[in-house]
C-alpha cells in the first residue's frame, strides 16, 4: 500500500505478474508509463514500427511460451492499429493484455487529439475491456486483466488508461484472491460426463480423435495426455491448423490435418468414423465442410473449455466441459480404473490405409537441378534440413501456410504459430520476431509468401534493432497464390487484381536493414540455400522462387462433403454455383 | 439465390449482470453480432448497492439458437447470471404502456369506458385530453393501444416487458 502515480502503477503490476517483456509504440497518451519504463531493469520493451505488428508479436510471444503477450500502445491510431491482433487472439484464443492510452478523463468525449472510443471499438474483439478512471483501481484491473487473459477459454483483455490517471497518484493494491466475481470457468470435468465418454469410447469400432488449439492453450501436458490416451485406445488422430504439434506427426496413428486443405485419410476417416472425440476444436467451417454430411455415421464427445462451443454448430452427444488437459487425465483414469483394453481396431485401420495409399499430400514435380522448385518440395527440404533443431514455424496466410501444415512435420506443442481464425496476412512476420524475443537460442523461421510478408515488412528494422536471428523463408510464387487458386475454381481464371505486381528485391531490401538476403531459383539450390539460411547467424530474408501456378491440393471446395475432395488439378472444373460461390 | 432465416419460438431470458457502463452495449451488440433477434429489452439495477442489474430480452429462435445465445451470454466476463423464463416452468410478465389520446365528445367518453375495462388509469387530463397508464402482458397492452386508435390515440411509450417466475424460489 504505497502511493504512486499511475504509470508507476502500471509498470509495478506487470513487474508482480511476471512480465519480462512488452511490445510497443510509444505516443501521448502513454508518455507517463513510457517514462516508468525507462532503462528498467527487469522488463525488457520491443520497438516495433507498426502497432499491428506489436499484438502479433504478443500472440507469437504468448503461442511460444503460453504466458500472455503484453502490448502498450497510444491512443488513437495506436490503438486503432492494434485492433486487427486483438482480433486475431480473440479468435485464435491467445492470451494477450493490451493497454492503450486515452486522452485525460476531462477531454473524453470531446474529439480531443487521438481520441477514439477504445473501449468502444474493441468491445466486440476482445474478451474483455476495461477504462480505468481512477488510478486506485489500476493494481486490481490489471490484476484481473491477466487473470481472464489467461483463465477458461484465453483472449485478449484491452485496458485503456486516460493520461491523467497514469500522471495521478494513487494506492497500488494487489488483489488478495483473484477470483471474478461472474467469471468462473469450469476447469474440471463432470465425473458423469467422463463416465459416458469413456463408455462411448470403449464401444467404438471407427472412433477417431479430432483435437485443436486447446490442446496447445491447456499446455504441455495436455498434449503428453493426449499422446497417452491416443496411444491407450488405439484409435486415429487428426487435428486442426491450430492444434498442429500436440501429437507426433512422425507417430503411426497420425492422419494429417484435416478440413479444407487436411488429408484425404483425415476426412475420409471422420465421414466413416462411428466415434469423433473432439478436444479443444471448435467444428470451424474449414474444418466440417458440408455441414449436413459432416460425420453421418459418428456419435460425438467434445471437450471444451467454452460452453458457447459445444452445439454450437454441430449436436453433440456427450460434452465434456472443463479444461482439456484435466478432461484428457479424467479420461486416462477413467479408461485404467475400468480397465479398459484397446479394441481389436484392425478392420477401421484397414480401411484408413486405403485412403492413405491415394497418397494424398503428393505432388507432381521435375528432379533435375535446374528444374523450377515445386513448393512443396520446398517445405519438406526446410522440414528436413531443420530436423533435430527443434525450429519455431510462424506462418504467413495463403498456398504457403497450408504447404507448410501439410508437409513440415511437429513434434511438440509451441512450435506452429500461424493465424488460424482471423487467417491475418501479416501475421507471420511479427509472430517470429515475438516468438525469438521468447525464445532468443531457437531457430525460428517464418514461412511466408510474397504478399503477406509486405503487409508488416516494416518489421525488420525492429528485428535489426533488437538484433534477433529470424529467419523469413519466402515462398515466392509472384501471385497472391490463394486468392489466384479460387479464381481459378471459381471464376473461370479470371484473375482479378491477384498478380505480385511490382515485387521489391527481396535481397537489396535485406542488405538495406543489414540484414542477410539469399535468393534460391531452382531445385538444385534449394539445400544448399536453406543450409546457408540456417547457418548463417542474425537475420535472414530467403527469397525462393517457387513454380507460379501451382495449387494447394487436396482441397475441399467450400460448401462441399468431407468426401468430395479435388485431389489433383485435373479434377478441377473452373466454375462453381451461386450458392458454392457466397461461402468463404 | 435467396437467403434465408430459420423461424422460431419466443423466450423471455433473465440475465444477471455487473452494474457498469458498457455492459448494455456489451449484450446488445453480441446480439446484433451473431444476428440474433431482440424483440423487447429492459434494464435497471436491482440492488441496494447498485451493484448489479437485470436485463430482461424477449428474443426468438429455434432451440440450438436459444442454447446458443444463453451460451454466449453466460462466457461474457460481467454476466452473473443467464435464465431462460421458458425453462423454469411458470412466469409472470408485464409490461407498462403509458398512452395519450385526444378528442372531445363521444370519443372521449369511450376511451374513459375502454380504460375502465382494461384498468387502465387516467394519470393526466385536460379538457381535451388523457394519459392512460396500462399494465399487464403485452397481448392486453397491444390489444388497449389498438382500441384506442379509434379514439384519438395520439401518442404511446411502453416499457418494454419485465418477467419474474412464479411461486416462492429465487431462479
Ligand atoms: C489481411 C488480409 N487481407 C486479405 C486476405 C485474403 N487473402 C488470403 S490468402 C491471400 C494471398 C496471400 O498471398 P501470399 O502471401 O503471396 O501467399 P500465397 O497464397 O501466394 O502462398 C489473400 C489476399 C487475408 N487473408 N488477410
Ligand atoms: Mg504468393
Amino acid at each position: 500500500m504505497t502511493e504512486m502515480s499511475g504509470a508507476d502503477m502500471v509498470v509495478q503490476a506487470l513487474v508482480d505478474l511476471g512480465v519480462d517483456t512488452v511490445f510497443g509504440y510509444p505516443g501521448g497518451a502513454v508518455l507517463p508509463i513510457y517514462d516508468a519504463l525507462f532503462n528498467h531493469p527487469t522488463i525488457r520493451h520491443i520497438l516495433v514500427r507498426h502497432e499491428q505488428a506489436a499484438t502479433h508479436a504478443a500472440e507469437g510471444y504468448a503461442r511460444a511460451t503460453g504466458k500472455p503477450g503484453v502490448v502498450l500502445v497510444t491512443s488513437g491510431p495506436g490503438a486503432t492499429n492494434a485492433v486487427t491482433g486483438i482480433t486475431d487472439a480473440l479468435l485464435d484464443s491467445i492470451p494477450m493484455v493490451v493497454l492503450t492510452g486515452q486522452v485525460p478523463t476531462t477531454l473524453i468525449g470531446t474529439d480531443a487529439f487521438q481520441e477514439c472510443d477504445t473501449v468502444g471499438i474493441t468491445r466486440h474483439c476482445t474478451k474483455h475491456n476495461y477504462l480505468v478512471m481512477d488510478p486506485d483501481r489500476l493494481g486490481p484491473i490489471i490484476h484481473e486483466a491477466f487473470h481472464i487473459a489467461t483463465h477458461g477459454r484465453p483472449g485478449p483483455v484491452v485496458i485503456d488508461i486516460p493520461k491523467n490517471v497514469q500522471v495521478a497518484t494513487g494506492t497500488y493494491s494487489v488483489p488478495e484472491l483473484i477470483e471474478h466475481q461472474s467469471y468462473r470457468p469450469q476447469v474440471e470435468p463432470d465425473a458423469d460426463a467422463i463416465a459416458d465418454a469413456i463408455a462411448l469410447i470403449a464401444a467404438a469400432e471407427r472412433p477417431i480423435f479430432y483435437t485443436g488449439g486447446g490442446v496447445i492453450n491447456a499446455g504441455p501436458d495436455a498434449s503428453a495426455a493426449l499422446r497417452q490416451l491416443v496411444g491407450l485406445t488405439g484409435a486415429p488422430i487428426t487435428s486442426t491448423l491450430m492444434g498442429l504439434g500436440a501429437f507426433p506427426s512422425d507417430d503411426p496413428k497420425w492422419l494429417g490435418m484435416l478440413g479444407m486443405h487436411g488429408t484425404y485419410e483425415s476426412n475420409m476417416a471422420m465421414n466413416r468414423a462411428d466415434l469423433i472425440i473432439a478436444v479443444g476444436a471448435r467444428f470451424d467451417d474449414r474444418v466440417t465442410g458440408r455441414l449436413d454430411a459432416f460425420a453421418p455415421h459418428a456419435k460425438k464427445i467434445h471437450i471444451d473449455i467454452d460452453r458457447s462451443s459445444i452445439n454450437k454448430i454441430v449436436p453433440v452427444d456427450v460434452a465434456v466441459l472443463g479444461d482439456a488437459g484435466r478432461a484428457l487425465d479424467a479420461l486416462i483414469g477413467a479408461w485404467q480404473d475400468k480397465g479398459h483394453k484397446a479394441r481389436d481396431l484392425g478392420e477401421w485401420w484397414r480401411r484408413i490405409d486405403g485412403w492413405r495409399a491415394t497418397r494424398c499430400l503428393d505432388f507432381p514435380e521435375k528432379k533435375e537441378s535446374g528444374a523450377e522448385i515445386m513448393p512443396q518440395r520446398a517445405v519438406k527440404a526446410l522440414f528436413e534440413a531443420t530436423r533435430g533443431r527443434d525450429p519455431i514455424i510462424t506462418t504467413e496466410v495463403g498456398q504457403h501456410q497450408m504447404w507448410a501444415a501439410q508437409h513440415f512435420g511437429f513434434s511438440a506443442p509451441n512450435r506452429w504459430l500461424t493465424s488460424g481464425g482471423l487467417g491475418t496476412m501479416g501475421y507471420g512476420f511479427p509472430a517470429a520476431v515475438g516468438a525469438q524475443v521468447a525464445r532468443p537460442d531457437r531457430l525460428v523461421i517464418c514461412i511466408a509468401g510474397e504478399a503477406s510478408l509486405q503487409m508488416n515488412i516494416q518489421e525488420m528494422g525492429t528485428v535489426s534493432q533488437h538484433r534477433l536471428p529470424v529467419k523469413i523463408f519466402i515462398l515466392n510464387n509472384e501471385w497472391m497464390g490463394m486468392v489466384r487458386q479460387w479464381q481459378e475454381l471459381t471464376y473461370e481464371s479470371r484473375y482479378s487484381n491477384s498478380y505480385s505486381d511490382s515485387l521489391p528485391d527481396f535481397v537489396k531490401l535485406a542488405e538495406a536493414y543489414g540484414w542477410t538476403g539469399l535468393r534460391i531459383d531452382t531445385l538444385g539450390e534449394l539445400e544448399d540455400g536453406i543450409r546457408t539460411m540456417i547457418d548463417t547467424p542474425g537475420p535472414v530474408i530467403v527469397d525462393c522462387r517457387v513454380a507460379k501456378l501451382a495449387n494447394c491440393f487436396p482441397m475441399i471446395p467450400s460448401g462441399a462433403a468431407h468426401t468430395e475432395m479435388i485431389l489433383q488439378p485435373s479434377d478441377v472444373i473452373g466454375t462453381m454455383d451461386d450458392e458454392a460461390k457466397a461461402l468463404v | 439465390m435467396k437467403i434465408t432465416t430459420e423461424a422460431g419460438e419466443r423466450h423471455v431470458l433473465a440475465i444477471t449482470v455487473d452494474n457498469e457502463a458498457g455492459v448494455l452495449a456489451k449484450i446488445t451488440g453480441l446480439f446484433t453480432a451473431r444476428g440474433y433477434n431482440i424483440e423487447s429489452l429492459t434494464v435497471a439495477d436491482i440492488t441496494a448497492d447498485h451493484a448489479l442489474s437485470r436485463i430482461t430480452i424477449v428474443t426468438s429462435g429455434p432451440p440450438p439458437v436459444i442454447d446458443q445465445i444463453i451460451a454466449q451470454l453466460d462466457r461474457l466476463v460481467p454476466v452473473h447470471k443467464v435464465i431462460d423464463l421458458a425453462d423454469q416452468g411458470a412466469h409472470v410478465e408485464r409490461e407498462i404502456a403509458l398512452v395519450k389520446v385526444a378528442g372531445t365528445g363521444e370519443k372521449r367518453i369511450e376511451a374513459l369506458r375502454l380504460a375502465d375495462v382494461f384498468r387502465a388509469k387516467v394519470v393526466d387530463t385536460t379538457l381535451t385530453s388523457f394519459v392512460f397508464e396500462i399494465t399487464g402482458n403485452s397481448d392486453k397492452v397491444d390489444r388497449f393501444i389498438a382500441l384506442m386508435r379509434e379514439c384519438g390515440l395520439v401518442e404511446v411509450g411502453r416499457t418494454g416487458i419485465v418477467a419474474i417466475s412464479r411461486g416462492p424460489e429465487a431462479v
